[in-house]
């Protein structure tokens, strides 16, 4: 099984999405099982007016690339290929905005000993 | 130990590879699981299992992408019909994939379906061989790492799948066709390979009525290549090209292909596109062809296919139909849409249906905007000369 990040890119801010796709985000990784692949790891993020960017030693407010579909989650997909891939991810719910597959490289988690 | 290694893989970086992570291996272990009895047996074995076990990968790997591995030298020519037509198939549909941008499609399907030589790929293309390289690389790239799945698509998505293929091999053919400039023996080699191309996707699927549809357009478009030009290599318009030269051979094969596919269901767009070239291939002369039945036909291709070029082409079979001036309200609608702005066939066309409507100045106007975005000499020449006579 190969592995991908799913970036999902969505104007409607995280605490106005319908119910209905609230609900299809929390049951998305049951579907993806039924359809033979597997949600690893999944993170959501606050909206983009809470983001800190750094460059060098500047801060600046707000995310470190505006785009009018803010990022607002990341999940790990495992899939057979990327046929696979692009069929589970494309059942992530949307309002306006779409998803990016990335392959990755590596998926490792981090944890403090 | 090298040596053992290699014996076993039969590939020197390989075995490289795999001795010098036993030694890391041995590094890591050997201070706390303290030393083998046999230390140079241990890092032997190591390393022959490692070896096999990138060996099985790779070969997993050259299973499943065996484009990734170039087969024979840069400059052998069609070297791939050691692959099973299904391999070729599948070749097609990994190279055509929508995951890739259109060029890098096209570059892919020359290189690694035709077996095309790279500098030969770029010169077809107009770009030089490092920048063909590099697109090349960051396309097998993205196949390797994305693993775009060496395989047919599955029934529901063939369709779709099957589309980007023939478009890919639809463009192949027109570059060639059209010559946006370049050495004949290049463009003579495109077209030939779109042809292939297509021959072989009827051959390996067919109950694809749009891969029949294909091969019937460009079989048409090939049994008039040669009337398109004069002697001086000047363009000719359709009403101007000798019939009798057009290959009636080529014309037969087509208009079988098309009856097929038409009478088998609906016509999806290269049925219809082919079978609006089979009639004017059909029609004794310009002015007798069958233009209402072509404009029927427009008109079908613009529903299954809403595209201002096929809006544009169908104005002119308006123009032949309910004359100049009905089709001169449809052009200009299309020019104030604005998608056709840099297209020079639009202008050429306005100024065509200008001159025949007796409004000279105009057509000077729209002449010398089609001038303006001309790709190629022959072209040019064409223009040029149509301006001068207006003026």
């Amino acid at each position: 099984m190969a592995r991908y990040a799913v970036l999902i890119f969505e104007r409607v801010p995280p605490e106005e999405l319908p119910p209905d796709v609230m609900r299809g985000h929390m049951e998305l990784p049951d579907r993806i099982a039924e359809r033979g692949g597997r949600v690893v790891a999944g993170l959501a993020l606050e909206p983009e007016a809470t983001a800190t960017a750094i460059r060098g030693d500047v801060l600046t407010d707000g995310p470190f690339i505006e785009t009018k579909e803010a990022l607002g989650g990341i999940y790990i997909l495992e899939a057979r290929d990327l046929d696979h891939a692009l069929a589970l991810a494309g059942m992530t719910p949307i309002v306006d905005g779409g998803v990016e597959v990335r392959p990755l490289i590596d998926f490792v988690v981090v944890e403090a000993p | 130990m090298l040596a053992a290694t290699v014996r076993v893989t039969r590939d020197l970086d390989l075995a490289e590879e795999a001795v010098q992570d036993a030694y890391e291996r041995a590094l890591r272990t050997w201070p706390h699981d303290g030393v083998p009895e046999r230390p140079a047996a241990w890092l032997v074995t190591v390393a022959k299992r490692t070896a096999l076990n990138l060996l099985r990968r790779r070969r997993t790997l050259e299973a499943k992408l065996p484009l990734l591995v170039e087969r024979g030298g840069e400059d052998e020519q069609g070297g791939d019909d050691d692959l099973f037509p299904d391999d070729r198939l599948r070749l097609i549909f990994v190279c055509c994939h929508p995951a890739l941008g259109r060029e890098a499609q096209v570059a892919l399907t020359l290189r690694l379906v035709c077996g095309v030589a790279t500098p030969d790929v770029a010169q077809a293309f107009l770009v030089s061989e490092p920048t063909m390289a590099a697109r090349l690389t960051r396309a097998k790239r993205k196949i390797a790492a994305a693993r775009i799945p060496f395989a047919v698509p599955a029934a529901e998505e063939l369709p779709a799948r099957l589309d980007a293929a023939l478009a890919v091999i639809h463009l192949l053919y027109a570059t060639g066709h059209t010559a946006p400039s370049g050495a004949a023996l290049v463009r003579d080699e495109l077209t030939s390979r779109a042809l292939d191309l297509a021959r072989m996707l009827v051959a390996l699927l067919p109950r694809e009525r749009e891969a029949a549809g294909l091969l019937a357009l460009l079989l048409v478009h090939e049994a008039r290549r040669g009337t398109r030009t004069d002697e001086q290599g000047r363009f000719l318009r359709l009403a101007e090209q000798d019939r009798a030269a057009w290959d009636r051979a080529l014309i037969a094969q087509a208009d079988a292909l098309i009856v097929a596919a038409l009478q088998a269901g609906p016509p999806g767009r290269f049925a219809l596109q082919a079978a609006i070239a089979a009639l004017h291939a059909q029609a004794p002369s310009y002015e007798a062809t069958d233009w209402p039945q072509i404009l029927a036909l427009y008109g079908e291709l613009l529903r299954v296919w809403p595209s201002p070029v096929v809006a544009l082409n169908r104005a002119v079979a308006l123009g032949e139909v309910e004359g100049p001036e009905a089709a001169l309200a449809t052009v200009e609608a299309l020019e104030a849409d604005g998608r056709l702005a840099g297209y020079r066939y639009l202008h050429a066309t306005k100024a065509d249906l200008l001159q025949r409507l007796g409004r000279p100045a105009e057509a000077a106007v729209a002449y010398r905007a089609a001038l303006e975005l001309a790709g190629n000499a022959a072209e040019q020449e064409f223009l040029g000369e149509r301006l001068r006579a207006l003026t």
